[in-house]
């Protein structure tokens, strides 16, 4: 068995994990990245559309160029890195098992961990869509893969159940390659991608977006043959006699995204009700030198969000390693971030209580889209300590905010902090 | 060539009758109509390994239910597929239904059913199984009851049988079958047949086989039902728990599954089509409904898949093994529940009206009873595994993320005695495909195994089968006219 001794190693090796490396590579320590694919990049690398760097490179690139840069730089840093290499175990103590078809069982011991698995798609088991168990279901994803990096149709005719970016984004290509795309449904009242997914990916192909409606019965034996699909009401049950039928060879899902944490989880960190694992402001897991960034933690909107969350971590494994905190804190000094009116989640779980002087970014989802709100943290006394005025919310847009609890005078022994989004009292009108 | 003997169809009926029978000295085939084995009722059945207290005195299926219990144990040693006596509870939430379960010890003891209890202490039955309703008020627990992956045991009774033997023809569908001079001549769509002795084991087809002869004595009746199944890190239960029992079915029990998940269902329709294995949204919920009447913290956020099976229903409620009057033609039809859980015992009784038939039944000097365990990547140690991969770099290459399952293992399954020849009979006898991402990661991966394999190209690939193909083509094949477009030119 081959062993390693490294001070940080990075699971996965996709836009999360590459930034991550970069990071800690520069600041002279010792980082192996171990990637499960056969080559560098993750799943960026089949998403060959552009709208990529606007926020890392102020320029518009594919998502093959964004990686790309980020790949050149890990080579040219001598980044070590493992393909094909499958992580099997992470222990509480760090110690890492992997295998590959070179080396066999890896072991790898480490002072630091950086999650970046990224996430999965959701499937149809688990959204539970009634009906027949055919051929030519595929999640938008894997659809995107064979089309983008395996070079094969999987349809001619689609119907799209979900109006995820991913999904939207298939629409377009599929459309390129001469199938006909019949409609993107949605359950939801709105579209749950960007804004922008939906101009230049539906609206500029004539692709019909149905709204309020869901797929509730897939028809065909052996390859699919159509879909019904129906309105639902506001509780999402179906509207008896809202039936439409929609003939297709193929049913594409894009029903949303998961944080892959099956390693996490097994290393005994604790996971989070939204599926990505409980962090602190400094990303660090309730394991000690364990830190999660990019879609592991949360779903993400952008890659450049995820880019910037993940040279996050990556300066925050550095500084534990270098100690510059100082001894670790109890668990009981941290305050607790709840989630309150329409707030799906949000990110940090804790805040550590030796960083308040530091700014800590907040990131979270809505649950409904409102419009004229404000945004406000309390303490455990119900005092305002932070507000800021929104002009609209919706759940496909994470909200994030950046903010001093110094400055915001946060009581010391305060234990957790609330965070909602509430509508704007009408006396407090003033244009923004 | 004259076959001594041919059966029709390969679910664990057909296959577990295949496998005694190949301990004799006869020439053996199994015909199926589907591109895999084990593709009808056996596919989606509970897995539930029954104690057998539950059906009356009056049928056969009590009898061979208690007989075929206990012959799992040296089965499961022979055949090394996944079994588990975790044993089941009855749950009764009314005082009243606690001398119904009494009456089924008393009786259940009787016939053999070995240590059959009834529990009224809520403290033992929460200890047992803490995530069972508040609301019990007393269990029937049948310890030597167990959990047994169907489609995994016909899987080894099939390469067992293959082993010492046995022919297998898959994509055969029976057609036609004359009887003649004492001989069957049995017509499928790819080829012609003959056999001294016919066993129909077709299932849900049974009737149609045995009409095929001009017997119409019975009839089968689909019956569906659908499960749904939880992801293992949302609940992890100790029992296969179910509630009382109502006239037409078992009810809808929550069980544990071999693999760590969890599953609610089935319920129970009636249906005409017997491939209509759809799921509903009325049946989902009342599975979920039903589920949470026993376990009430049951997830319903966790499910992964819904997944329906049907039973093969006859009119006698009751198996029907049957030496018919048609010489040599025996019926194995109706081998609804406790189906499973007999069919050591059932394929015994085949092999006596076989004697009864006058066929010789030498046992062959090189039989061997022995299927090897499947090697798995989860099942070695840490050592073993390096020293695996050294063996063999395929060990190490992980196709399957959710389920962590190599090459190597999907390469087993495909090069196995009557091995995989699809994405779903990979996935079914070794798991990819089977995890929390059902397949998004994998698929292309085990395509391109498959394909390398069997040597077929990318697009020949299938789900389960003709006409279930995954791709229809490459990129840019529609915009060049290679193939036709999914644009409606009318």
């Amino acid at each position: 068995m081959n062993t390693y001794s490294v001070d940080v190693a990075i699971i996965g090796a996709g836009s999360a994990g590459l930034a991550a490396a970069i990071m800690v590579k520069k600041a002279d320590l010792n980082v192996l990245i171990l990637e499960r694919d056969r080559e560098l990049g993750g799943i960026t690398l089949q998403c060959i559309h552009n709208g990529f760097g606007l926020h890392e490179f102020k320029e518009e690139l594919t998502g093959p160029e964004y990686i790309q840069r980020f790949i050149d730089q890990v080579k040219e840093l001598e980044i070590p890195y493992k393909l094909d290499t499958m992580v099997i175990e992470i222990t509480p103590e760090k110690v890492i098992y992997a295998v590959n078809n070179k080396e066999g069982l890896i072991e790898i011991k480490t002072k630091a961990i950086i999650l970046a698995m990224g996430c999965r798609e959701r499937t149809r088991g688990a959204i539970n869509i009634p009906g027949f168990r055919p051929a030519g279901i595929y999640t938008a994803g894997q659809a995107q893969r064979f089309v983008n990096i395996e070079g094969y149709l999987p349809g001619r005719t689609f119907v799209i159940l979900g109006s995820g970016d991913i999904g939207m984004i298939m629409a377009r290509r599929l459309t390129w390659e001469g199938c006909q795309v019949k409609a993107v449904v949605e359950i939801q009242p709105y579209v749950s991608g960007l804004i922008r997914n939906e101009v230049q990916c539906l609206e500029d192909y004539g692709i019909p977006l149905i709204t309020s409606y869901t797929v509730t019965k897939i028809h065909g034996k052996d390859r699919i043959q159509g879909v019904t699909i129906s309105k639902v009401d506001r509780n999402f049950d179906r509207v008896i006699g809202s039936e439409k039928f929609i003939e297709c060879d193929t049913l594409l899902l894009s029903v949303g995204l998961i944080p892959e944490n099956e390693l996490t989880r097994e290393a005994g960190a604790e996971i989070s009700e939204m599926g990505g694992p409980v962090v602190d402001n400094n990303l660090e897991t309730t394991i000690e030198g364990i830190f999660a960034c990019g879609n592991v933690l949360q779903v993400h909107d952008l890659v450049d969000l995820v880019t910037a969350e993940a040279k996050r971590a990556g300066l925050n494994a550095v500084d534990y390693i270098k100690n510059k905190y100082g001894k670790k804190i109890e668990k009981k000094e941290k305050i607790k971030c709840i989630a309150g009116e329409n707030v799906n989640y949000i990110k940090p779980d804790f805040i550590n209580m030796s960083d308040l002087s530091k700014d800590i970014i907040f990131t979270f989802r809505v649950k409904s889209p409102d419009r004229r709100l404000l945004i406000q943290f309390k303490d455990d006394k119900n005092r305002i300590i932070y507000k800021r005025k929104r002009r609209y919310v919706i759940p496909s847009e994470m909200i994030e905010l950046k903010l001093n609890l110094n400055e915001c005078k946060l009581n010391p022994n305060c234990k957790n902090i609330l965070v909602e989004v509430v509508p704007r009292p009408e006396v407090l009108i003033e244009e923004d | 060539m004259i076959y001594d003997v041919i059966i029709i169809g390969s679910g664990v009926t057909g296959c577990s009758i295949a496998r005694t029978l190949s301990k004799y000295d006869l020439n053996i085939c199994v015909l199926e109509k589907e591109a895999e084995i084990a593709s009808g009722t056996t596919k989606a059945n509970s897995g539930v390994i029954h104690a057998g207290y539950a059906a009356a005195r009056e049928y056969t299926k009590r009898y061979l239910c208690i007989k075929g219990n206990k012959m799992y144990t040296q089965a499961a040693k022979e055949l090394n597929f996944p079994f588990e006596r975790i044993g089941s509870f009855v749950v009764a939430q009314e005082d009243d239904q606690i001398k119904e379960l009494e009456e089924e010890r008393k009786k259940g003891i009787e016939d053999g059913i070995p240590d059959l209890e009834l529990i009224l202490d809520k403290k033992r039955i929460k200890e047992m199984e803490p995530l069972l309703t508040d609301k019990v008020v007393g269990v029937l627990h049948a310890p030597s009851a167990g959990l047994a992956s169907p489609y995994e045991l016909t899987f080894a009774l099939a390469e067992n049988a293959a082993m010492n033997g046995v022919k297998f023809f898959r994509n055969h569908e029976v057609v036609k079958i004359k009887h003649q001079d004492y001989k069957f001549t049995v017509r499928t769509h790819k080829g012609e047949f003959q056999t001294k002795n016919l066993i129909n084991a077709a299932g849900l087809y049974a009737a149609r086989i045995s009409r095929m002869l001009g017997l119409d004595y019975f009839s089968i009746m689909p019956r569906k039902g659908e499960y749904v199944l939880f992801d293992r890190n949302a609940i992890q239960l100790n029992k296969i728990l179910f509630p009382m029992a109502t006239k037409i079915s078992k009810g809808i029990l929550v069980c544990p599954t071999l693999h760590g998940n969890t599953f609610a269902g089935p319920n129970a329709q009636n249906i005409n089509d017997p491939e209509d294995i759809s799921t509903t949204t009325a049946g989902l919920k009342e599975i979920l409904d039903g589920g949470r009447l026993l376990v009430p913290s049951l997830p319903l956020r966790s499910s992964i898949r819904n997944f329906a099976g049907l039973r093969a229903v006859p009119d006698s409620y009751d198996f029907i093994i049957d030496n018919t009057d048609v010489y040599g033609f025996i019926n194995v039809a109706g081998i609804l529940s406790p189906g499973l859980t007999a069919t050591f015992a059932i394929a015994e009784k085949v092999v006596e009206f076989l004697e009864l038939l006058g066929v010789q039944l030498n046992i062959k000097d090189n039989y061997n009873p022995i299927r090897p365990k499947p090697e798995r990547f989860k099942d070695f140690t840490k050592e073993e595994l390096d020293k695996k991969i050294q063996e063999d770099p395929r060990w190490g290459r992980i196709i399957c993320r959710c389920e962590t399952i190599p090459e190597k293992e999907i390469i087993n399954a495909i090069k196995a005695p009557v091995g995989a020849n699809t994405i779903d009979g990979v996935k079914f006898r070794c798991r990819p495909g089977m995890g929390r991402c059902q397949g998004g990661f994998c698929r292309p991966r085990v395509i391109e195994v498959l394909s390398r394999e069997l040597n077929k190209p990318f697009e020949e690939i299938t789900k389960r089968g003709e006409d279930t193909n995954i791709l229809i083509g490459r990129t840019k094949d529609i915009a060049l006219n290679e193939i036709p477009g999914g644009s409606n030119e009318e």
